[in-house]
This record gives structure tokens, sequence and C-alpha cells, in this order.
């Protein structure tokens, strides 16, 4: 019933709102609002969302208001609305949460809001300066939530009792505090183990600091003091791979990099992301070699406000331009974000000079979410704090699976009715703790979803760590192929239903026939597809060892080129540059269809990375060459299905291309003869939709140039945009295949 | 070879090879079965099928591997190898003098290890119904009284030793085997560990808790195996794993792990740390262990992992692999 058709007086409406209603301010909000129409009735939590009874004169308009006025971290799904006798209520009263089955959800952990930040620098205020300030709109969510329902005594707040004042704030129905679960003061809540002066004295002295943030430990230093910078890399044994950095306010992001409107906006929403901005001075060298965006963040808990207004007041700072901090995850390379105190001492004492910690425990780890803003919409590099356990909708209720992802970058997804669960970035699975860290991801995830899954879906892969655990589980198990599931999962975010044709651009993955794919164009229908296209094989000479090592797949191309004796001159510096050839020469080799082997290939022929010290190095550093881009007519060739981009490699081994030249003429012909591929491929099938997946899409110039191509075609891309194009997303498409499966198969 | 027709003169020229090859007392009786007294103590009995191609390689053949191996898994019992039974299937046109060559070094190895290959039994199969030639071969030794190694001895600390430098084997089948224009010099380390294992027995005693030969799957599918029987997880040092420079240089090239390639006489023993010193000394003055070194020790893990510890304390699973190394980087 809509509200404008309901009557007033003398009836009661009853009022059902879902969606992330609870943890959110929601009651209290419902409580100001109906008094402020005079209204009786109540509010209260139940397993959906929020029931609400009003009775008066304005009932009707209290429905109208209920969405516009909504708190900032709630999302209202949907408001029923139903007619009632009127009872006769004398006041208006929030109950307490009713027990039952558990279909609500806990939200995703907020940055401090404006609110708290002002009581925050108030003096008069009592939560003046301290670091652990939050409210029903800001503050820890899912990081500290041991289970469903979101009540205090169900996270890590239950081992701090409220003290009267904060006592009081929570049940004030008319308090910003109302039943928010997380509020303390100083009184009564957790406490820093350091000082904010002693953690600003050891950054401006050039120190690394180890704190205790939202989803985990972070590392701090001083991204202006080269040397710090420095002994960060070498204590991280982190050479090239860039670091992020946090700046104090929003107006000092553009002292560093240029940030558009939406660029602005990101970095301002209570998720507070990294965005990857393109960088405007000096800084950039040490924080993000050879690369020419760097990661920004504003600050997001109130330690990281007081430690900028710490540093604003520092003398050194007060002469330049504002303080720029590098924020980086506290783990060491590869392994998960260290949320754990004692380990965390143990583990950073080689790297942070200083640990500061404190008592309120972290659950569940969440690493800084990445993001960048590609053909202004945004763009997921990492989906983790800030944004989980926001559920993907689909487009119908499907059976509860859970989907285990891939081996690199992973996630894991638990459907549940109509929404997908994916989980927050829990890394690689090739460390031990890595592997435990998926374990906890599992049951967290299963626990706060009151699910349990029959049917667990995993990569096709026979040697990745999560189908062992999947194999090892006793369910039943559905096995997804890699590049499927990259194009499934943005099937399944966009709700699209019928064919679609998926091109795939993307590192590796084990084919149907055994073999390493990568670069694909599939046919998708419903919960199968078939293998229309794929690039033309080239060795990869030593496996995962040519994924780490540029200048083998460059020797590929050499070879194939029939150019293999220039491989030992060209690559003199490596080690097994002589013996390549021979094994090239050789039959049977292993060959991949991969499209990010290919630019690891172009980038290693012009010079721009022979060997790479993290995953995506050479690639990332040879789309920061393009200056503009070009199209080498005749660049491809199109033969039943295989793209070939042998004219292209011939000319860019030419001595007169410069690195940057080349950079510009490889992305903007393999984007042309991709646009080419799948426009000929959808006049063969007539499938006009067009999904764009796979790691490869990260790349912003290939990604803009292929979706403006494909539009102008007449093409509709479909494009993931609630989680990253990369293996962060495909735990979410194996869900969606495995759940069609399991439906289709019950189907008589 | 030839398959069906010839009968009986056929059967005699094979046998007559075997006879000629292994040539022992009960051989020459020509029985179907061989009786022998039993030493007191209790026995120990292995089988194992030898598929390997190529059939020759640097270092030896099918044949010194099967009576290797079949010694090798007796011997990592704690026990002393006797007696081998072998049958052989061999494919219709394989050459005699191959035949005679595989079986001459069969003796050779067994006589090595003063152990009889006392039965055996011989097929010819058409032609496509096998690889050239496949053995099997069936060992029995005794134990001595009160030894039982088993993988659910091991306990926390315990020290993982290895024998000598991994993936020898591998590397040396693989230089035959695809990659002749490599030229990879590597001579495969098949050998029986009979004398070794006697001698670190004589030291370690009851202090040895497991040894295993890491054959196929190399030390990685040996330390997964012991970690899943034993309960334990195993933490070893990268660097003080023995790999041969040639081994490396050639894993390298072809993006292997050796850690994960074949060893055919190399073994890794669970020790307890009180007398790991001592064993790894004995194992040091026999030629087969001269390179035997302490890589690592058995650590409390309910997950099982066998790790390779990486710096600030963390580690990356080595894990155990369904068939080859597969890329996984995507
Ligand atoms: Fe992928
Ligand atoms: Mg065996
Ligand atoms: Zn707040
Ligand atoms: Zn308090």
């Amino acid at each position: 019933m809509s509200a404008a058709a309901i009557a007033c007086d003398p009836t009661r409406l009853r009022v059902r709102v879902s969606g992330a209603v609870q943890g959110v301010g929601f009651r209290p909000y419902v409580y100001g609002l109906a008094k402020r129409y005079g209204l009786v009735g109540f509010v209260v939590n139940d397993p959906e969302g929020v029931t609400i009874e009003v009775e008066g004169n304005w009932a009707a308009e209290f429905v109208a208001a209920l969405r516009l006025e909504a708190p900032p971290l709630a999302r209202i799904d949907e408001i029923c609305v139903h007619q009632t006798a009127a009872l006769g209520t004398k006041d208006f009263s929030v109950t307490t949460s009713q027990a039952g089955r558990l279909s609500t959800r806990i939200v995703a952990d907020a940055a401090t809001c404006e609110q708290c930040l002002s009581e925050l620098f108030d003096p008069e205020n009592r939560h003046y300066l301290y670091p652990f300030i939050s409210c029903s709109h800001c503050g820890p969510r899912y990081t500290i939530a041991e289970r469903l329902p979101y009540d205090r005594r169900n996270t890590v707040m239950k081992a701090f009792s409220l003290c009267a004042a904060c006592a009081a704030d929570y049940a004030d129905p008319a308090s910003r505090r109302f039943h928010a679960e997380a509020i303390a003061c100083p009184t009564c809540g957790p406490r820093l183990s350091h000082g904010i002066n002693a953690i600003v004295a050891a950054i401006a002295g050039g120190q690394i600091v180890a704190v205790k943030g939202l989803g985990g430990y972070q590392l701090l230093c001083d991204a202006r003091n080269q040397r710090a910078v420095q002994r960060l890399r070498s204590r991280k044994q982190r050479p090239q791979k860039p670091f992020a950095v946090m700046v104090g306010s929003i107006a000092q992001v553009n002292e560093i990099a240029e940030a558009n409107g939406p660029e602005l906006a990101l970095l301002e929403s209570s998720a507070r992301p990294i965005i990857l901005l393109p960088t405007r001075n000096d800084l950039a060298p040490a924080l993000a070699p050879g690369l020419s965006r760097v990661g920004v963040m504003l600050p997001l808990a109130p330690l990281h406000h007081l430690i900028f207004h710490e540093l604003r007041s520092t003398a050194a700072w007060l002469a330049g331009p504002g303080p720029v901090i590098v924020a980086t995850s506290a783990n060491p390379s590869g392994e998960p974000l260290l949320i754990d105190n004692a380990q965390a001492r143990r583990r950073l004492e080689g790297i942070a000079d200083l640990i500061v910690t404190h008592d309120r425990e972290i659950l569940t780890r969440a690493d800084d979410s990445v993001m960048s803003v590609v053909a202004g919409r945004p763009q997921f590099i990492r989906r983790a704090r800030g944004y989980v356990p926001e559920p993907t909708r689909l487009a119908r209720s499907v059976p509860t699976v859970l989907a285990v992802g891939g081996a690199l970058k992973s996630t894991v997804t638990i459907t549940r009715g109509n929404e997908a669960f994916v989980s927050q970035h829990i890394g690689d699975l090739d460390t031990a703790e890595g592997l435990r860290a998926f374990e906890e991801t599992i049951r967290h995830l299963t626990s706060t979803l009151d699910v349990e899954p029959v049917v667990i879906a995993h990569d096709l892969h026979p040697n990745m760590a999560s189908t062992r655990f999947a194999e090892a589980s006793g369910r039943t198990l559905i096995a997804v192929q890699h590049h499927h599931a990259h194009a499934a999962a943005a099937i399944a975010e966009h709700g699209h239903a019928g064919p679609a044709l998926a091109l795939v651009l993307d590192g590796h993955g084990f084919g149907c026939d055994g073999g390493n794919w990568g670069g694909e164009l599939l046919l998708c229908e419903g919960s199968r597809f078939r293998r229309i296209g794929h690039l033309a094989p080239l060795q990869m000479p030593g496996g995962d060892r040519a994924a780490r090592e540029p200048w083998r797949m460059a020797s590929a191309v050499l070879h194939r080129l029939g150019r293999g004796n220039e491989i030992g001159p060209r690559f003199a510096a490596q080690r097994q540059a002589e013996r390549v050839p021979a094994l090239l020469d050789r039959q049977g080799g292993a060959t991949t269809t991969s499209a990010g082997r290919l630019f690891d290939a172009a980038a290693a022929l012009l010079g721009v990375a022979s060997l790479q010290s993290y995953e995506g190095e050479a690639a990332m550093k040879f789309e920061a060459l393009v200056r503009r881009t070009a199209i080498l007519e005749a660049g491809w060739t199109i033969e039943r299905g295989v793209l070939s981009l042998r004219p292209l490699f011939s000319r860019l081994i030419a001595d007169d291309l410069d690195a940057a030249d080349g950079a510009g003429l490889f992305h903007g012909t393999f984007a042309a003869a991709c646009i080419d591929w799948v426009t000929h491929a959808a006049r063969r099938t007539g499938v006009s939709t067009i999904v764009l997946s796979g790691g490869c899409f990260l790349n912003a110039v290939l990604a803009e140039e292929i979706d403006r191509g494909c539009r102008s075609a007449g093409l509709t891309p479909l494009v993931p945009r609630q989680l990253p194009p990369n293996d962060g997303g495909l735990s979410l498409g194996q869900a969606w295949i495995a759940a069609l499966r399991i439906t289709n198969s019950r189907q008589p | 070879l030839s398959h069906g027709s010839g009968g009986r003169a056929m059967a005699q020229l094979i046998s007559g090879i075997f006879h000629q090859a292994f040539g022992n007392e009960w051989l020459a009786r020509c029985n179907d079965q061989s009786a022998f007294d039993v030493a007191a103590g209790r026995m120990v009995m292995t089988t194992d099928g030898y598929v390997v191609s190529p059939l020759f390689f640097p270092g030896g053949n099918i044949g010194s591997l099967a009576v290797h191996g079949t010694i090798n898994d007796v011997v990592m019992a704690g026990a002393r190898p006797l007696y081998l039974s072998a049958s052989f299937i061999i494919e219709e046109g394989f050459r005699f003098s191959d035949l005679r060559t595989i079986a001459q070094s069969m003796g050779a190895a067994a006589r090595g290890a003063g152990v009889y290959i006392i039965t055996g039994d011989t097929k010819v199969v058409e032609r496509g119904k096998a690889d050239g030639l496949f053995i099997s071969t069936t060992g029995i030794g005794v134990l001595a009284d009160g030894l039982d190694l088993s993988a659910d001895k091991a306990r926390i600390g315990d020290r993982v030793l290895v024998s000598g430098s991994l993936g020898d084997h591998g590397v040396a089948i693989m230089s035959t085997r695809q990659h002749a224009a490599l030229r990879i010099e590597i001579v495969s380390d098949s050998a029986s560990l009979h004398n070794l294992v006697a001698v670190m027995m004589a030291v370690g005693g009851s202090g040895i808790r497991v040894m295993r030969d890491p054959t196929r799957g190399g030390l990685a599918a040996a330390l997964n195996e012991i970690a899943h029987q034993s309960g334990l997880g195993f933490r070893l040092q990268e660097a003080a794993i023995p790999v041969k420079p040639a081994v490396a240089a050639t894993c390298e090239l072809l993006g292997l792990d050796p850690i994960h390639v074949a060893n055919e006489g190399k073994l890794v023993a669970i020790v307890a740390p009180h007398t790991a010193d001592a064993v790894l000394a004995a194992m040091k003055t026999h030629p087969l262990g001269c390179d035997a070194a302490d890589i690592g020790e058995a650590v409390a893990d309910d997950h099982k992992f066998v790790q390779m510890a990486t710096s600030f304390g963390g580690g990356r699973i080595v894990d155990w692999l369904s068939g080859e190394q597969l890329p996984r980087i995507c």
C-alpha cells in the first residue's frame, strides 16, 4: 500500500522496514521522527529488520518521510505498510530486540562521522581526544561482531561495561548513541597503549609506527621522508610495490594528486577506501615507483584524526605543505593483515620501531578497500573494509551455496535467499596464515549469516588450496571453470538473464581441456558456457616462473617470431636466458592463451620490466607509460575465433619504437583487436550483451577503450561494479553458476 | 621379443636371461616358488610397480631402479632386506639386448645390497599393451627386535634430516625425456640405502621415529604424508635443504621446485632431538649421506601444514600436488 493511499485517523499503521536498518541508529531516528509528527506507538528490531506501529494524525506523512531522512548508514530495501485498529497507546516507545531466526545483517564499518569528529576536538565534551569515540552513525561494526543479532553482548565490546554516562546515552532514545553497540568513553572504554604525542614524535622522527586500526594493524611513516619510506620498503621486503598514503583532509588531497568530483566523493564516503589518483608531485618515486598513480585515503578512525591533528601542530610541518603519511597494511609480504595483539608484537618486531596497540579486539580482519574511478564510475580493485558485508542482490532466490574462490587475492561467497555475501579480500592462500584466515572467514560468514551451505563451488584447478578445502569438506562439490566464474560474477551482479558474450582478459585459469587459459571469448547462457574464441597460444617457458619473469614471455614471443637468437643478447642479465631458446625449441612444452602474459611480454620487450617483484608490476608500469593510444592497422588476425597479435609484436620489437610509444601502440591495438573480435562474435551469435571481466580490466586504459569501443559498435558492455574484475570476484561467479546448476537439476 | 608364437623356445630364452643375471641357488631349482628360512624377529614386506619412462637414464635403468626402490621401501622400516621377487610385463618387440642389460643391472643391484631375487615371472603382451617394459617387485626383510618405525611416533620438536641433495632423479629423467637439447648433466641418485640406514640405526636406535624415501612427489609429498599420519606440522628452512647447483639451475629454468621432484636414493628421517646430531654425523660418514642435512623440525599444527619458513616468522605452505606442477598465478 502506498503512503498516499493511507487514510489517517483513527487507524494505526504497522510499518515493516527491511534492509540494513539495525545497528545504524534507525530506532532513535524513528523515535525522533515519530515525536516530531506527534505520533504514539513503538519501534522494535525484528529478524527481518524493523517493525514500527504508529497512531496519530500525521502517520501517513511519517511513513512518507521514513526514507528521506534515514541515518547515513541505513539502507532501506523495502517498506511495507498495513492498517490495523487503533489501540489508543499513550506514548511512543523503543522496544528491545526480539530473539528469533536471524535473517537480518551486520553493516559495514564506517569512518568517524562529522558529529563525533566535532565532539572529539571539543574540550567540553567527555569524549574529548578519545580515540574510540563512535556513535550509531560511525565506528566499527563488522570487524567486532561475533554473531547476530548485532547487540553489544555479541560483539567484542562486551568486555567493557558501560559507565553511568555511557549507559544513559545508550538507553536514551533521543541520543545518537542509543543502542550504539560500540560506544565507549575514556572512563569505561578501550585504551590506547601510547599517547598520541609519542606516535607523532616517532612519525616526525622518521620512524615506522604500527598502529592497530579499524580492520587490522597498519604501518605508518612520514611519506615525505624518503629514508623512512626506504626503510619501510627494506624491512617489509617490498622493493617496488606501491604504498598508499593518508592525508589529513580533503583539501590536502590536491596537494599531492589530481582528484575529480566522483573521486573526492568516494574519498569522503563513510567507507573511506583508498583511491588511485594521478600523482601531482615528487612524492611518487619512492611511494609508487614507475607508476603514474598513487593510492590516497583520508583518516577513517578517530586515531587517524588525532594523529593528523597533532602532526599539524608539530613545528616541522607548520612551514611546509600538510603532512602526508604512508599507510600500509602491517603484514609480512603476502600474508593476511595482522589483527591479534600478541601476534602483531611478535611479527612486527623487526618491521616497526613503535607498535601501538589497544584492548579492543578485532574479530574479523578487513584490509583497506582500494578503488579507482574509470570512465566516471567507481571500480573496485580490492573490496574489504567499509563494504563488507554488504550483499550483492541476485536476480532471484537461490539455494545456499558456499563458493571458495581461487588461490590469490581470494574471497569467499555465501548465498542466502536472493543475496550473495562476498567476503572481504582475504589474500593469497599459499601461507599458513592465509589459509587460516580463509577458514576463519568462512566460519565467521556462515555464523553471521546463520546458514549451513550444503554445496561448495570451487575452481577447476586441482592444486588450489581452496579446491583442497572443498574436497576435504565432504559436501557436494561443483567445479566452475575460472574464466566462466569471472564472467558469471558480472552476470550475477547485473542480474542479467539470457545469453551473454564474455571477453575475459585474465592472467591464468585452469581450462576445461587441462590447458592454461587466460584470454577467452565465451558464450554464456544459464549455468553453461562455450569457449568460442581464445588468444593464440604462446609458450610459457617455466610455468608460473614465466608469470613472475616477464622476460620469459618476451622470449616466447621472440621465438615465435623466428628471432630466438635475440633472446640471449636482449636478456643477458637473466641467468637462464642462454638456455631458454632450447627450452622453447622442444615440442610439447606448456602454452597459454593468457592476456596478462601478453602484457608482460610487451612490457619486457620494450624494456619496462624483465622481472616483477609484485603481481601485475610489469603491466602496471607499462600502462603508466601510455600518453596516448594508437592503433596499428592490420596489427592482428582473427581466424576461427583465435585472436593473434603477431603483427603487433613484430612492430613492437623494431628498434625505432620508444617504450612510451610502444605502450600506446600496444594498448590501442590490443583494445581495437578485442573490439573487432567481440564484434565479429556478436554478429555471428546474435548476442549483443558483452561481459568485460578478468584481471586485465584493472588496466584503466584498456578498460576504457574496450568499453567505449563496444558501445560505439552497438554492444552493451557488462562491467563488474560491486566487485573487482580480478580474482576477488571469482567466488561470486562460482556461487551463481553453482546455484543455477542446483536449481536446474531440481527441475523435472 | 614376440608374443604368442614360439612358445617354449621363447620362454626358455627369457628365463635364461634372468637365471644368468640373478644367478642364485633358489632360481636354479626352477620351481614356481622358493622356500627360505625365516630369521627370528618380525618380517617386513613391500611391493611396488615400476613404469618409468625412459627405461634407461643417466645413473641407471628401470631394473636397478626397481631393485633399489623395493629395497629402500624395506629398509625405511629399519629392516635388513633379504629377498626379492620380480615380475615382468614385456611389450612385444622389446629388444633382447635391452632386456639382458636391465636384468644384469637388477642382478648387480641385488648383489650389491646382499639380497637375492628368488622368484619371478614374465609375460609378453601384444604391441601397444605395455610401454616397453613394466617391472613389479616385492621385497622381504627382517626387523630387529623392539624396532617399530612409524609416522605416528613423530613428536613435536623432532628434527627433519635428509640424506642428501634433492631432485637428482627427477631432473635426470627429464634430461632424457623431453629436454635433450638442454644438455642437463645430472645423474640419477638411484641407490640402495640399506647400509646408510644400518649406520643410522646403530647410532639412533629408537630415536629414529620415521623414515621415508621421498620418491614420486619428492620431499613435499613425503613430509605431507608423515604430517597427516602423525598429526603434526613441519617447519623447514629453505636454505638448509641441499640441492645440487645443476639441479637448482634446471629447476629454475623449468619453473619447478626441487622439493616436489623425485628422488630414488635419498631418505628423510624424523629423529628425536637428543639424538639428531649424532645421527646426522653418522650419516655424513657414509658415502650416500655425505650431503645429509638437518632441514627443519616437527611442530604442533592442527592443520598439519608443511611450511617453509619465511622472514618475520611466517611460512609458505609446501603442499603436495596431484600430478605435475601446474601454473597457478592469475
Ligand atoms: Fe583470474
Ligand atoms: Mg614404494
Ligand atoms: Zn559518530
Ligand atoms: Zn563511558
